[in-house]
């Protein structure tokens, strides 16, 4: 299913690590394979789950970590884990 | 068959669904295993207003139906009816956060379009009132089409309306309208209708609006890490200027006890004990609590501000590069003042292993009771003058001795994230909390919880340490007439010369041996051990003493020898009430050993190398 997302949409896909600041995006996929269980647990309970509105905010001293808004919540994670999500920006 | 009727409790992990289930049920539960898979089965009983029995069954707390995992895949048989040995349950309570709504709304739908009668309860209102969002429950109710109940289950509120709601619901009522359901196994509709209510149902604060403002400032990357280390340059310069009368007075009615002790009871070994065991013993702890309420009030009110998390987040990437996280940054940090409080404050730290590690590379940081001993061999030994307009070296000599600790903690994480506590970080993924004012009942309340635990935790090992330290020192006594010093006689002193073999290749002698043993109680020690051993009075006036001991320190010492004692300091572990507070938080002897045994290493190769490269540049 992720396959054909990224081959048949129409809406270029970023990954989260990629997408520039304050630009309002949907997360389109997350690769929960490339995840370990704990991690993958904990994302879910955060609110990262595919459908969800998210934006990039804020990013620390050297690029990383990476603060972005997810739903209602404000959620700091780094850049290794941000590459396994891929975002869809929304057209303004 | 079964007149009970059966009510599953569903919802996400964290929605407070055990608390409601248990203040639902009480003690009257069942706990066992769904057969064939490890996931905990647990059942127990309500009543509705009338007496009547129903059975309730605590579902695992799961994010979806989709059949991902154990929990999951019960979950959702049970809830189908397909599960062997459970009944279709007969309603459904699905307990959402109510501070939570956008993500645990997505849950309850899928639920809801489950269509059994359902009633939801809009948990941790109260957390939700106090963050200052606003929930329209009619509304709520409306879009979901499914009864809405507010309770704070830890509190017990709203217990009776949502026992009433599930009664109709039973009974047949609150089945929800096919209408309004979405379809299930559509994830991004039902997302995407989840977000939607949220909206429209929950305000916002308008401290987000303000939240996000201050964060520009805050976390930009050049202005985030200045406007940080300005906050921790005030904060130690707070630890150590708000803290100077207070640490003055408890030093002098500690003086005042001593002398009146001394005063009323006649020479005797429990006047010795009472004197130089338990009241100097407790006063060199106590000595330290203004600065550690000073501290703890700055971390205290950092943390209820929300900065904290902010602060992790600038340093996480720093942390990464010896495998820590950002967490580990304020335990360090605190560590500077003293590293109990600092081991303590590692329960923040989510991953076990970096937690552990975060307490072995602890004591490295240089805490306040290294100063004394630094600002005497300093003032020996280095002399005053400036390298550059404003630079002394005396001061420079002190910052490297910080920089060397720091260092030196760094290497050691970096090996301990290696070796003995190998595996992957537990990473950083945080939810950055809103700014607030801090309630300051709170901040009061943990002011009190954690100077009482340090004192507990402090005071009875430096008591006891300091009392066996003081029988080491003092007994035997020497024989009238001789020329021994007591120092030299006693057990202590025939301890120095056990160790003395050990320590003489990095240049220390025998008096400096023995200093080191009673300094094991708190660092600071070693300072009036010297004074001992060198046979100074300090008497009424500590500074004239202390003026003594470098004169006699210069005459006595080379100056390799004193850089390697300073060297020592940074990395020994000469704190036993740190080792024991190790113990405690690592639960067993294993680590404070572990502990002990390394820095203790570092220590002796720190100084060997410093003594032989200063010998050997002929300083």
């Amino acid at each position: 299913m992720i396959i054909t997302r990224i081959i048949f949409c129409a809406v270029p896909v970023l990954r989260l690590d990629q997408l520039p600041h304050r630009q309002a995006s949907t997360i389109s996929a997350i690769d929960w394979e490339r995840l370990d269980v704990r991690e993958a647990r904990r994302l879910q309970e955060l609110g990262f789950v595919e459908g969800v509105a998210i934006e990039a905010l804020h990013r620390g001293p050297f690029k990383d970590p990476i603060a972005c808004r997810v739903g209602t919540m404000t959620i700091a994670l780094r850049r290794a884990l941000a590459a396994a999500i891929s975002v869809e920006p929304i057209a303004a | 068959m079964n007149p009970q009727p059966l009510i599953a409790v569903v919802g996400n992990p964290n929605a407070g669904k055990s608390a409601l289930f248990n203040a639902l049920t009480g003690a009257r539960q069942k706990v066992g295993n769904y057969p064939g898979v490890t996931v905990e089965r647990k059942t127990g009983r309500m009543s509705f207003d009338d007496g009547r029995p129903a059975e309730l069954v605590d579902l695992p707390g799961t994010y979806s139906l989709n059949p991902a995992s154990p929990d999951e895949a019960v979950t959702r048989q049970v809830l189908m009816g397909q599960r062997e040995g459970e009944r279709k349950p007969g309603a459904l309570l699905i307990v959402v956060d109510a501070t939570n709504l956008n993500n645990h709304l997505r849950f309850a739908l899928q639920l809801i379009g489950l269509g059994l009668p359902t009633v939801i309860a809009l948990n941790m209102i109260d957390m939700a009132e106090r963050d200052g969002i606003v929930i329209d429950q009619a509304r709520l109710s409306a879009e979901l089409g499914v009864p809405v109940v507010a309770t704070v289950a830890v509190r017990k509120r709203g217990l009776d309306d949502l026992r009433a709601a599930l009664d109709r619901a039973v009974a047949g009522g609150g089945r929800p309208l096919a209408a309004v359901l979405p379809n299930p196994e559509d994830f991004g509709e039902v997302q995407r209708r989840a977000t939607a209510i949220a909206h429209a149902v929950a305000q916002q604060p308008a401290s987000a609006k303000l939240t996000n403002g201050f964060d520009r400032i805050a976390l930009h990357p050049v202005a985030g890490p200045i406007l940080l280390a300005v906050l921790m340059f005030v904060m130690f310069q707070a630890v150590f200027s708000w803290s100077k009368v207070p640490v003055d007075a408890l030093a002098s009615l500690q003086a005042k006890m001593a002398a009146l002790a001394v005063a009323d009871l006649p020479p005797s070994f429990l006047r010795s004990l009472l004197v130089e065991g338990v009241i100097n013993g407790v006063g060199s702890v106590v000595a330290f609590l203004p600065q550690i309420l000073v501290l703890f009030l700055f971390i205290l009110v950092l943390e209820a501000s929300g900065y904290m998390v902010r602060a992790a987040f600038l340093m996480d990437r720093m942390m990464a590069g010896v495998g820590l996280s950002g967490r580990a940054f304020i335990p360090l940090l605190s560590s500077f003042a003293c590293a109990i409080p600092g081991i303590m404050a590692t329960r923040s730290i989510d991953d076990e292993r970096d937690r552990l590690t975060t307490i072995l590379i602890a004591p490295l940081m240089t805490c306040s009771a290294r100063l004394p001993v630094y600002a005497v061999i300093i003032g020996a030994f280095i002399p005053v003058r400036d390298l550059l307009p404003g630079v002394g070296l005396q001061g420079l000599v002190l910052f490297c001795l910080y920089v060397f600790g720091v260092a030196g903690a760094m290497l050691a994480a970096a090996v301990i994230k290696r070796t003995v506590a190998k595996g992957a970080s537990g990473g950083f993924l945080i939810e950055m909390p809103r700014y607030q004012m801090p309630i300051w009942r709170d901040v009061a309340i943990g002011l009190w919880q954690r100077s009482l635990i340090f004192l507990k935790r402090a005071g009875t090992i430096i008591l006891a340490v300091t009392a066996v330290l003081w029988l080491l020192t003092s007994y035997p006594q020497v024989p009238a007439g001789s020329s021994l010093k007591q120092s030299e006689y006693s057990i202590a002193g025939r301890i120095a010369s056990v160790i003395e073999p050990v320590v003489r290749p990095i240049g220390f002698n025998h008096s400096i041996t023995l200093a080191l043993i009673p300094a094991m109680a708190a660092r600071e020690v070693a300072v009036s051990a010297l004074q001992t051993t060198y046979s100074i009075d300090a008497g009424d006036d500590e500074n004239k003493g202390e003026q003594q001991l470098v004169g006699r320190l210069r005459t006595a010492w080379s100056l390799p020898t004193a850089l390697a004692f300073l060297a020592w300091f940074v990395f020994a572990p000469q704190c036993l009430s740190t080792i024991a507070v190790i113990r405690r938080e690592t639960n067993g002897w294993r680590w404070p050993l572990f502990t002990l045994g390394y820095l203790f290493a570092l220590a002796w190769g720190a100084a060997g190398i410093t003594f032989w490269t200063a010998t050997a540049l002929g300083l």
